[in-house]
């Protein structure tokens, strides 16, 4: 799948913001008031961002009210829902201890609730699309909401229980990479089954159906060499788990070092985010020969 | 889950304002379409239902006919060169200033010298026109563009049966069993092919495709044989080989319909009685009686006092043992069991499964047959076995072959569209009598009965700019186009002085060795003056030619315009029908802010008047006909045979009739086309069933206003003529240097023989052969300036066969260096498997100049397309007799394109094919970044 | 909305011969231009004379070559268009409803004032039926010409989306594929129509016919040797037979 910026900020950005949601509803800074404050600020910041990052990738933006209306049937229309009701939910929150020094918990926990459905409901999206077999596997919401959980426990500062969930996110990650680079020949779908032509031989692709590009190949068959993709993993897992947990495990986390652990995590989601775009193979890459 | 609900929809919205209907032009198919209008402009494009060539259905082309019509390659006025040749640089002139200066070089040569002005039209589908028109100024030199098309397909066709594969007959889709189609992925016939196959897919019958190349009608037969290019003619012989020796052949239709009996001379010339009837033994009275008499039954083999049957020394020859499947096996690249099981096929479907329809018709002995018996095995070949060497021959084979299985104009067979079939005899000789200030004595172009006929003066030089109609190529009845340019630069055998050309891109793709045509026609004298005079060329777009050409005459899209589809010309009839049509501007001709355009043949027919051409001005001088249109209605070939053959006299009257001043009123309301069909008893047989031959004489399709009945022609009389004189006989002698060549190429009965290039090369050095065909979505199109089809062939790969992929060790994206003898390109490689191990292919005419066509200069057809035609020469590799013989067919001149030889060696990936030949400047609009055609009615 | 009707009236779709199609791209050109005037926005097309044109097509022709081991290869050609599935995953993804199934007919229409141009029911079809159109930002699909085949303003006989109307060898059939009594029913009970990536799940209303095997990889001299079995010897042999022929006549 193509890589576009736009989701990849969007997942990235909103993942964090409601993981920092999570802890921020179920253990709200003690000292309350301007820091909360900031975390909420920074909190309700990247998931605000992220949510407006992923209508950049919209068509007709200013019809994305519309999206709301589907939460029955549509992961992606839940996922605007419960983000809402979260971002209210949590906003009220927050306000509360903000700005009057109440602290609801039944709130803040209704909050993480909401955020980690949320973060769910963003997995769905991608996990229910049977036409991308290295989505669909349960890894997919589960590393997503691990992301959102890891960096939400870094940017809050729950520094033991960040350096187990990033053991968990790169077992995870890891598992998923394994997983995922089975999951298309193991969907059954091969240009054989593609194309019905299996019981004639073994198909390839002579001529594409035109000469110049379209929006599938564009969208749906974004190439990426094995090489490359080994390398760029090597990189995300260092990057987001690897230098973190080495900082978290040896050094004291102050200042410095919490900033290092969070940018090189986030650093590192980043590329996740990049590969797990860049090396979804749509099935419909059978029909241009791009999944030989 | 909610309930689920469908927004309401208008299920019925008004397609348009009003349909027009027209023929298309964007190949030479010539459906019938709809074009349907919304707010005056063109909205959609259908087929029309009731058209006999196509019945509602229409290609890829045909549906893009909107972008072709809204092309910003289209020309909008005249213009004058302002830069050197090939620049692109132009300013735009009025129609009268064109036509004046068009007038003021034409003029002085035709009162001099006619022979000057060379004219030559490439897709042109008014050649009874041009070529009048060319006849009227009185140069010899016109022609169109067959002699690098097909030719040697037309040629043997004519010369064989009396009519050719092409458009001009079919196959009985209704009843054929087995069809066998040989070297066309597409043809002129792309819809009624493509509709053809669908009813014989339909009804179960079987399709055999014999083609180098697996792709478009090959790649839906039910057998493929990947034969090596330029043996087809082996293959066939060995097929006849086989039927002879199993005694498969139909005896009876021989005997009735083909010259099998005709008696031989010492000479090998027919036997003729005093009235100059061919002679043919009759074993019931043990005399030689004339053919066409009723009662005789005839010999087929044996000497009567010194007379031979032509069939007697057919299967001799044909029995040898190097006809054996065995010994042609290797070679065509066909295992011989293979070849066995085909022969069996065709026998079986010929003689096992018989097609008799009940239908009484009377043949020209005078004999009632109460049924018709049909073979139901049918052919079709075009390009790929023609456009070799020996390919006037293989044709013939073909046309043998057919005849041997008794299938040409039968039930289940291959049939004729009318006026077709017709002899030789009842076509023209062709003319080259030139007068100063006077018409041509004749029609140019024609079939040569003898050497008698031949073009030449008496030193041996050529009449004709192109040397067709010499011993070169004494039966080259399309002309050779592809020679002109050639010629006219080395002025042999005489220059020109204005070389006029129309609709054929011959600075690109029609030409072979592409880049030397270029150098030729921007090649100077010492004085700095052009080889070649003056240029005037004719299209409605902006191609390569273009660039190339002094005066530039604007011609319409072919919405905007007015023709005929005639019978004078190549109609558009069904074999159980006759027909022809129009186009008619079904929208304006508007070049907002230009000078405007003016269809082709309205220009000529106003350049005509200013050279005060006979028949285009009247006495005092006046114009007889203010536009094409008028001459369509008004022109008379015979007394009341004119263009059109429908709606003629008081607009009821068909084939022959006074002018009728609502003809194309009368078109147009029928669709615009007209159709007649054959009496159910003339259906089949045609050359020999009198029941058609009184119809067409009615019809007025012959010069003698008579039946014309004759037999087909196994055995090519004319052609033992030429043959004869290559051996030394006769007053008409050939010149030394080509007396062999023409002992073996004008051989009276089909042989084979290796193509010429090969034998010319060390085949080790250049293992490998070269094609080129056109895609179904472009072919005989002008489709690379169209928006939607440049988006499905934008760039050509050269496909490379498994083998050699393999071979030389190709991965996915390589490049690969191809050589011939005379050239070089560097070219993306595609692999395919479908393939003749031993060949390479590619599209042709993908490629395109940079600013050609009003395409961005980076357009990928500039970067990553190609033409083959660099690799091929238009002479053949020197021999070391000093000589450069022509890189063509020996008996028509049918440039030999498929013979190509080559080598191929990996290279790396580039950003640009080669070789590069540089940029033309656009001389039209450019087009917009985004188009949103329709958008106004969403 | 974007839940999938329980069932629908009709199941209308497309029957496409893959032994009869010549890869001739009439349906593709077809298609885009009574679309591109047609049901919601046109067909748009992207550096249209430039380096690389690319626009909205809503119907393809791929070309595939298949091969066996020890047997010719053989080539292709292969129409795609939206599928019009039963189980259309493109329609439950739709976060606004703006993707739909009829239920009169079973058409997987989009209705473009509610799409977003969210791209994801491009993502959740196999088939690469659907088409962001670059210009209008609204997804484009096969509407199996819904405004063709109701229209009172069209000849009742050409009331068939506009592929099958022209398509030039007749290997694109039209129907309801649920009533066993139609022709495409038929066809495809005859010809073992099959669906394309069965393992998604979809139930393609559409079908493929496949290829009839080839006779090329069985040469069976064994049946028609009799035909070719010598009834002469040399040309003397062949003579003789060839006066008896003459004398049946």
């Amino acid at each position: 799948m193509h890589p576009a910026v736009s989701i990849i900020l969007f997942t990235a950005l909103s993942g964090l913001g409601f993981g920092l949601m999570v802890f921020l509803g179920i253990d709200p800074p003690a000292k309350g008031g301007w820091v909360m404050a900031v975390f909420a600020a920074l909190a309700l910041g990247l998931s605000t961002v992220g949510l407006l990052a992923s209508t950049l990738h919209l068509g007709h933006p200013e019809r994305a009210v519309k999206a709301f209306s589907q939460w029955r049937s549509s992961w992606l229309s839940r996922e605007g829902v419960v983000a809402v009701a979260t971002l209210v939910t949590f906003g009220l929150y927050a306000t509360l201890i903000v700005l009057f020094g109440v602290t609801v918990p039944l709130l803040g926990w209704l909050s993480a609730v909401l955020a980690l459905i949320t973060v769910y409901c963003t997995a769905m999206i991608y996990t229910q699309l049977k036409t991308v077999p290295r989505w669909r596997q349960p890894l997919t919401p589960v590393l997503f909401l691990l992301f959102a959980l890891t960096g939400g426990a870094l940017l809050s500062g729950h520094v033991t229980l960040s350096l187990w969930l990033l053991a968990a996110l790169g077992i995870a990650q890891v598992a998923a990479w394994v997983q995922g680079d089975k999951a298309l020949a193991a969907s059954g779908s091969t240009m054989e089954s593609a194309t019905g032509l299996g019981p004639l031989g073994k198909v390839r692709l002579l001529e594409p159906p035109h000469t110049g590009s379209n929006y599938l190949m564009r969208e749906m068959i974004h190439k990426i060499g094995r090489k490359h993709s080994q390398k760029l993993r090597i990189i995300a897992l260092v990057l987001m788990v690897g230098l973190p947990l080495l900082l978290g495990l040896t050094v004291e986390v102050k200042h410095l070092a919490a900033a290092v652990i969070v940018l090189s995590h986030v650093a590192g989601l980043f590329v996740a985010r990049w590969l797990f775009f860049a090396e979804a193979e749509h099935v419909v890459g059978l029909y241009y020969g791009a999944r030989g | 889950m909610t309930e689920h609900i469908s927004p309401p929809l208008d299920l019925s919205p008004p397609v348009s304002d009003e349909i027009r209907q027209t023929t298309c032009y964007m190949c030479a198919c010539r459906c019938g379409i709809n074009v349907h209008l919304k707010d005056g402009k063109v909205k959609y494009i259908e087929g029309n239902k009731a058209h006999p060539v196509n019945r509602g259905v229409l290609c890829a082309k045909g549906s893009a006919g909107i972008m072709q019509h809204t092309a910003p390659s289209r020309l909008r006025a005249p213009m004058k060169r302002t830069g050197p040749r090939g620049s692109g640089e132009f300013e735009e002139i009025t129609w009268e200033e064109a036509l004046t200066l068009a007038a003021d070089w034409l003029g002085p040569i035709r009162e001099s010298a006619p022979q000057k002005l060379a004219f030559f039209t490439g897709r042109d589908q008014s050649q009874s026109f041009t070529g009048w028109w060319a006849q009227q100024f009185g140069t010899p030199n016109y022609a169109a563009h067959g002699g690098f098309c097909s030719v040697n397909m037309a040629a043997a066709g004519i010369y064989t049966l009396g009519g050719a594969f092409w458009e001009f007959g079919a196959p009985d889709w209704e009843r054929t069993k087995l069809f066998m189609i040989f070297g066309v992925a597409e043809d002129h016939d792309s819809n009624p092919i493509k509709m053809g196959l669908g009813r014989l897919k339909e009804r179960g019958a079987k399709v055999i495709g014999v083609n180098p190349v697996r792709s478009g009608y090959n790649a839906i037969a039910d057998e493929w044989v990947g034969i090596t290019p330029g043996t087809d003619g082996l293959f066939i012989l060995a097929l006849v080989h086989e039927l002879l020796k199993a005694g498969k052949i139909d005896v009876d239709y021989l005997c009735r319909t083909t010259n099998a009996p005709v008696l031989l001379d010492a000479d090998g010339m027919f036997a003729r009685d005093a009235d100059g009837k061919e002679l043919v033994w009759d074993r019931v009275t043990n005399s030689a009686q004339p053919f066409d008499k009723q009662g005789v039954k005839p010999a087929l083999h044996g000497d009567f006092d010194g007379l031979t049957p032509v069939f007697g020394k057919l299967a001799e020859r044909y029995l040898s043992d190097d006809y054996a499947p065995e010994a042609v096996a290797e070679q065509c690249g066909i295992p011989s069991d293979t070849i066995k099981r085909l022969a069996a096929e065709l026998a079986q479907a010929a003689f096992e499964e018989e097609v008799v329809i009940d239908q009484p018709w009377t043949d020209f002995r005078g004999n009632r047959h109460d049924k018709m018996v049909g073979r139901p095995v049918s052919f079709h070949a075009m390009r790929g076995i023609s456009a070799h060497s020996n390919g006037f021959q293989t044709c013939r084979a073909l046309h043998m072959l057919q005849l041997l299985l008794g299938s040409v104009e039968v039930p289940g067979g291959f049939r004729f569209k009318p006026p077709y079939p017709k002899p030789v005899h009842a076509h023209p000789k062709p003319h080259a009598g030139v007068t100063p200030g006077k018409p041509l004595d004749g029609p140019h172009l024609g079939y040569p009965r003898g050497p008698e006929d031949l073009l030449i003066h008496d030193d041996g030089t050529a009449r004709r700019i192109d040397k067709a109609f010499t011993w070169d190529a004494p039966m080259s009845a399309h002309g050779m186009m592809h020679m002109v340019i050639s010629n006219a630069h080395a002025g042999d055998p005489y220059p020109v002085d204005v070389l006029f050309l129309y609709m054929a891109n011959m600075a690109w793709n029609s030409s072979m060795n592409t880049k030397g045509v270029m150098e030729m026609l921007t090649d100077t004298n010492e004085d700095g003056s052009y080889r070649i005079p003056k240029i005037i060329y004719s299209d409605a777009y902006s191609s390569e030619m273009v660039a190339y050409a002094d005066l530039i005459l604007p011609d319409t899209t072919y919405l905007e315009r007015h023709d005929c589809i005639s019978l004078l010309d190549r109609p558009i009839c069904e074999p159980e029908a006759v027909a022809d049509s129009i186009r008619w501007p079904v929208v304006e001709p508007e070049r907002p802010g230009h000078e405007g355009v003016r269809g082709f043949q309205t220009a000529l027919i106003q350049l005509g008047v200013k050279l005060g051409l006979p028949g285009m001005v009247d006495a005092d001088g006046n114009a007889i006909y203010k536009d094409y249109a008028d001459y369509i209605v008004n022109h008379q070939r015979r007394p009341g045979i004119g263009p059109l053959a429908g709606f003629r006299g008081d607009g009821t009257e068909s084939g022959r009739g006074a002018p009728n001043p609502n003809q194309i009123e009368a078109y147009k309301q029928n669709g615009g086309f007209w159709v007649e069909h054959l009496p159910e008893a003339a259906q089949f047989c045609k050359n020999v069933n009198m029941d058609y031959q009184q119809w067409a004489a009615d019809m007025g399709f012959y010069p003698s206003d008579k039946p014309e009945p004759y037999l087909f022609q196994l055995y090519v009389e004319p052609m033992r003529k030429f043959q004869m004189a290559a051996e030394g006989k006769g007053d008409h002698q050939p010149p030394e240097h080509l007396r062999e060549r023409l002992k073996i190429a004008m051989d009276p009965l089909p042989l084979w023989y290796a193509p010429y290039e090969e034998t010319r090369i060390d085949v080790a050095d250049f293992p490998l052969h070269a094609l080129t065909q056109r895609p179904m979505a472009m072919y005989h199109s002008w489709g690379s300036q169209n928006a939607w089809l440049r988006q499905i062939h934008g760039r050509n790969p050269l496909y490379v066969s498994g083998d050699i992929w393999q071979e030389h060790g190709f991965k996915d994206g390589d490049w690969a260096t191809l050589t011939s003898h005379h050239g070089e390109i560097t070219v993306p490689v595609v692999r395919m498997d479908a393939l003749n191990p031993k060949t390479v292919w590619t599209w042709n005419a993908i490629g395109k100049r940079k600013g050609a066509w009003a395409l961005e200069p980076d357009a990928q057809e500039a970067t990553k397309g190609f033409l083959l035609n660099h690799l091929i020469h238009e002479l053949l590799p020197a021999k070391g007799d000093g000589l450069r013989w022509s890189n063509s067919d020996p008996v028509t001149g049918q440039a030999a394109w498929y013979d190509l030889r080559v080598r191929i060696a990996r290279a790396a990936p580039r950003p640009q094919t080669a070789p590069d030949t540089g940029a033309q400047k656009n001389p039209v609009a450019t087009g917009p970044d985004e188009l949103e055609y329709g958008k106004e009615w969403t | 909305m974007t839940s999938l009707p329980q069932s629908t009236e009709k199941s209308l779709g497309l029957v496409i011969d893959l032994d009869t199609c010549v890869g001739c791209h009439a349906c593709v050109v077809s298609c885009k231009e009574w679309n591109t005037g047609a049901y919601g926005a046109p067909l748009s097309d992207q550096d249209p004379y430039g380096a690389d044109p690319s626009g909205t097509f809503l119907n393809r022709v791929h070309t595939f070559e298949v091969k066996q081991p020890e047997k010719p290869a053989q080539v292709v050609h292969f129409p795609k268009s939206c599928l019009h599935c039963t189980d259309a995953p493109c329609v439950t993804v739709c976060p606004t409803g703006a993707s739909y199934k009829r239920v009169e007919d079973g058409i997987v229409l989009v209705n473009e004032s509610d799409c977003i141009g969210c791209g994801l029911c491009a993502w959740a079809c196999p088939y690469g039926a659907r088409e962001m159109d670059q210009a209008e930002k609204v997804m484009k699909k096969c509407t199996l010409c819904v405004d063709r085949i109701y229209n009172d303003n069209i000849p009742e006989e050409d009331r068939v989306p506009s592929c099958v109307r022209t398509c030039p060898a007749g290997a694109r059939h039209f129907g309801d594929l649920s009533d066993p009594e139609s022709g495409v029913f038929k066809l495809v009970e005859e010809r073992g129509g099959m669906d394309l990536m069965p393992e998604q799940g979809t139930k393609p209303v559409n079908k493929y016919l496949p290829p009839r095997p080839k006779t090329d990889t069985a040469p069976d001299l064994d049946v028609l040797g009799p035909l070719l079995a010598e009834s002469t010897e040399g040309a003397g042999g062949f003579f003789g037979w060839l006066d008896r022929a003459l004398d049946r006549i």
